[in-house]
């Protein structure tokens, strides 16, 4: 099998985590590169959570709708993944649940539960019921009793009961890599990742007494791959945080919000490496947050933010203090389903124009978004090199989807980048007095003067302000900082490669533009779409000059928000018209099928000018 | 560093407060205090909110930082921890502090960076023309307010001792050389010091006046009292401290004191951090990155 998906789902805080990372691993081991993605909701323990890991002999990155394989670890994940199996598929489930009826599953929706019971013509139908409808969409049961493995395999190796079932996640893997026939070796390497002494050893032992069971054979059978080593398996957390690093941050501060707080524990937790000293704060809010990244940044520290659509809203003010008094900073923005507290925990490209936008009057900022994990490692690079060289804000675009999903990628992919071009004042040798920071500059770049610079000093104000920093109102010094401030936006224009602000993966009759983690959706869509061509967007702001690249197309925009965001920039940057905008709104990433569905549409002239799409579970 | 003269502390630019404001008085305190403790204006950051009393930092030759209303404590912490080697004084209005600010006020507390701040305490928004700031007390009416004040006053002492302020002290904007031993004495204080500063404001505070002031405000030290409270003092001896503290931070109509009312010893931020940084202080985030990022290292949990 070429394209396989492994999808798990059960109750949150019952580590299903675990098992989609162990599964992953195993098939890594095993030379399959792998992508999961994660879906939970804003819940501590009991709400349904679910992973997809994707499978496939090139590196991957995008996610169909329909699984391979579900294993569902209770009753809720065989109600509300109804439909999701492929026909000839297989369902992995505890036969202990078919007792229960859809009404009596405590955190099921009542919209669920009721579109249930209609389906089936009953008042409360049991999860029987269900389970025969799989089966009549032509997927394979596999009825597998974990709990009652667990006990028995526990009992075998002279473990009591709750040690054993401790091992639930690694039983339900190593079931069913067993029932796909994919060897023990990998499972039991990927084990070694993640567990140490005793947990590893009773794990290893657990696997193994799995696979001495007989299953029946599955139709379809997951080989092997051929295993190449240097490949790494990381978060988009986790890869924002590296590039943060590798692009020498030294100073973070954050308050905690889903999904943005994963990248500040993970720079929190890894400061004993060398060249990775980043103290970490953990503010009152981020108003807090925001404003003491830039008093970091005053002193010549390299300093970030992190946070997610609620925080950005009130750091604001902060960012255009920044701005201001042209401090660099960089706040690296997780969007997630808003407005307001929205969909703490799905994923949404809302944000755009608040971050290109967001703030009262006007000052530069650069605004760059990543399509993917690896994008994420180089652009917070990249956005730590802007803010500095161009000493303003630079918004880093990333969202939810990005954040929870892992992929599998050739370490050497992982550079660091040498970038450089910071302008910083000699200290002055002779004399001492005001340092005219904000002294004349025709690239509107003045050098930088840490704080604490001797030889000297000024001042800097949120006010308007003359060369050494002091309060003006002076109408000629005001239009000229003014336009100073605003000079960067032009300089970074020009400097910055064009391969950094976009990317014409292939070109097209139809010219599809997405930005951010559309991507890697869309980058699979190519394949299924002769005539389609894609521009990737990386810098939204300042807008890279792309009227040229859309002479005479047939325009589409594919993003996660409501109003299509990037169509209505697109109009304003280029005065083309955007003819079809393809949106999705429900928290859930795109999936391939319904990107390709419809884009085949646009193609044979059959779209709307608005397309939604409602695809997810 | 060169010889300075106390006249090299203070900027060219000329202060725009109202004749008689006691910012002025403040401001001197501040500028003596620094050239008295022989302070290096490069290395030397005054941060500040936005208000009347924000504009302080433009007045003084050192590295001045005028921020937002109400940061000014987070971003003179973040300047502080990225270079724990400046000496940081952070100022601004009751307004900014315990207004717009007072989560801030708050959690500066809960940290004990070391720096100093000192709240310019005019019960009114001055530079919004006035209106009632947090610690105008219930029922009382300034020049510019239509009506009484409905809502109540804040003790700035109380709530930064419940915060967690180590050194808490109250000075006059008009004891010019008073302020300045107590400025003196919170920029040497190891941790983070709390300055509250009665100041009057003749334009927009009638009330609490120079002369309202003058004679209700003695000094605590003149009576003895002892506001140290020494690393592990007996519960006992700690609970009479706290005791001696509130009775004295709630004092206020006839009779006002001044002074330093609480000292304790009690680890600075940089002091823990150090457990989640292992080289901090020493390499601090405001030197860059000194050595090459070990991302093979990093990236060996990734490993498949
Ligand atoms: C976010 C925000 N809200 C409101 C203001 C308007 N504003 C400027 S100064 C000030 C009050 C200042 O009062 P205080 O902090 O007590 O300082 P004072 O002028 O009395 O010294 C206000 C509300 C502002 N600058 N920013
Ligand atoms: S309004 Fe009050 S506080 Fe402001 S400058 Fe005038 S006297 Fe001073
Ligand atoms: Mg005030």
């Amino acid at each position: 099998m070429d394209d396989f998906t492994w999808r798990v789902g059960g109750p949150q805080g019952g580590g299903i985590e675990t098992a989609a990372t162990l599964f992953a691993r195993a098939v890594g081991k095993g030379g399959w590169w792998v992508a999961t993605k994660r879906e939970y909701h804003s819940n501590i323990m009991g709400r349904h959570s679910y992973l997809d890991v994707r499978l496939s002999r090139k590196p991957v990155e995008a996610f169909r709708e329909r699984v391979e394989m579900l294993v569902a670890l209770d009753g809720e994940t065989l109600a509300r993944h109804l439909d999701q199996v492929r026909p000839g598929g297989a369902l992995l489930y505890d036969p202990k649940v078919l007792d229960l009826t859809v009404h009596k599953l405590p955190m099921l929706d009542h919209r669920v539960a009721d579109a249930l019971s209609e389906r089936f013509g009953k008042l409360d139908p049991s999860l029987k019921d269900l389970l025969q409808a799989y089966v009549e969409a032509g997927v394979q049961p596999l009825p597998y009793p974990f709990e009652e493995v667990a006990d028995r395999i526990g009992a075998e190796l002279g473990v009591p009961s709750l040690q054993a079932r401790r091992t639930l996640n690694t039983i339900a893997v190593a079931a069913s890599l067993h029932f796909l026939g994919f060897p023990l070796e990998p499972l039991l390497e990927a084990l070694a990742l993640q567990f140490r002494g005793k947990v590893l050893e009773l794990n290893q032992e657990v696997a193994k007494a799995v696979y001495r069971e007989e299953v029946p054979k599955l139709p379809f059978q997951l080989h092997l791959n051929g295993y190449e080593p240097g490949r790494v398996y990381l978060t988009g957390a986790q890869a924002a945080a590296l590039g943060k690093l590798a692009g020498g941050l030294r100073f973070q501060t954050y308050y905690p919000i889903s999904p943005a707080t994963d990248e500040s524990t993970y720079l929190e937790a890894h400061t004993a490496f060398q060249g990775a000293d980043v103290a970490v704060v953990q503010t009152e809010d981020e108003i807090a947050a925001v404003t003491m990244a830039v008093g970091a940044a005053l002193t010549g520290a390299k300093a970030a933010t992190a946070t997610s659509g609620p925080g950005f809203s009130l750091m604001a003010e902060g960012m255009g203090f920044a701005g201001m008094i042209e401090a660099p900073l960089v706040v690296t923005l997780y969007q997630r389903g808003g407005p307001s507290t929205g969909l703490p925990t799905r994923t949404e490209q809302g944000d755009l124009m608040f971050a290109l936008r967001g703030g009262h009057g006007e000052y530069p900022r650069l605004v760059l978004a990543s399509g993917d994990i690896l994008d994420a490692f180089l652009d917070a690079q990249k956005a730590l090199a802007w803010a500095w060289r161009y000493q303003t804000v630079v918004v880093h675009l990333v969202d939810k989807f990005l954040a929870s999903m892992a992929q599998s990628l050739p370490k050497e992919a992982l550079r660091v980048l040498q970038l450089d071009g910071e302008r910083r004042l000699a200290p002055r040798q002779e004399g001492f007095g005001p340092y005219e920071r904000y002294a004349p500059s025709e690239d509107g770049i003045s050098p930088f003067i840490p704080i604490g610079t001797p030889g000297g000093f000024y001042w800097m104000t949120s006010d308007e302000h003359d060369l050494v920093g002091h309060i003006t109102e002076d109408i000629p010094l005001r239009e000229y900082q003014m336009e100073k401030r605003m000079q960067k936006l032009k300089t970074a224009q020009e400097e910055i490669l064009l391969e950094d602000q976009y990317t014409l993966y292939r070109d097209g009759e139809v010219l599809v533009l997405g930005w951010g983690t559309v991507k890697g959706t869309l980058l699979e869509a190519l394949d299924h779409l002769p005539g389609v061509g894609y521009l990737h967007l990386r810098l939204l702001w300042p807008f890279p000059k792309i009227a040229h690249l859309l002479e005479g197309k047939r325009l589409v925009t594919v993003e996660h928000n409501y109003s299509g965001q990037l169509a209505d920039l697109v109009q304003q940057e280029t005065l083309k018209r955007v003819h079809h905008r393809v949106v999705k709104y429900n928290g859930r990433p795109f999936t391939l099928d319904e990107v390709v569905e419809a884009l085949k549409k646009v193609l044979a002239k059959e779209a709307p000018e608005r397309l939604v799409l409602r695809k997810g579970v | 560093m060169l010889e300075l003269k106390l006249a090299d502390y203070k900027a060219e630019k000329q202060p725009d407060w109202c004749p008689g404001c006691g910012d002025y008085g403040i401001l001197s305190a501040l500028q003596m205090a620094l050239f008295e403790l022989k302070k290096d204006p490069s290395q030397t950051a005054v941060f500040s909110g936005i208000g009347c009393s924000a504009k302080t930092p433009h007045y003084l030759n050192l590295y001045g930082v005028h921020t937002l209303h109400g940061r000014v404590l987070p971003t003179a912490q973040g300047a502080k921890l990225a270079n724990p080697h400046l000496t940081v004084v952070a100022v601004g209005g009751d307004g900014d502090g315990l207004g717009i600010g007072a989560g801030h006020f708050v959690a500066a507390g809960r940290r004990n960076v070391d720096m100093l701040y000192i709240l310019y305490d005019n019960e009114v928004y001055g530079l919004t023309k006035g209106q009632a700031g947090p610690t105008l007390g219930f029922g009382e009416k300034t020049k510019s307010l239509p009506k009484p004040n409905p809502q109540g006053r804040i003790n700035p002492l109380l709530l930064a001792f419940a915060s967690g302020y180590t050194w808490i002290a109250r000075g006059y904007a008009y004891d010019v050389k008073g302020l300045k031993e107590l400025i003196k004495e919170g920029l040497e204080h190891k941790g983070l010091a709390f300055l509250h500063v009665l100041q009057p404001c003749p334009t927009y505070n009638d009330l609490h006046t120079k002369e309202w002031f003058a004679p209700r405000l003695y000094k605590l030290q003149d009576e003895g009292y002892d506001p140290y409270v020494p690393e592990g003092l007996p519960p006992e001896e700690l609970d009479r401290k706290m005791a001696q503290f509130q009775e004295k931070a709630a004092e206020w109509g006839e009779r006002i004191p001044i002074g330093v009312f609480w000292k304790a010893e009690v680890p600075t931020f940089e002091e823990r951090l150090k457990a989640y940084l292992p080289r901090y202080p020493e390499v601090y985030p405001a030197l860059g990155q000194r050595e090459p990022l070990d991302l093979e290292g990093l990236l060996k949990e990734f490993a498949l």
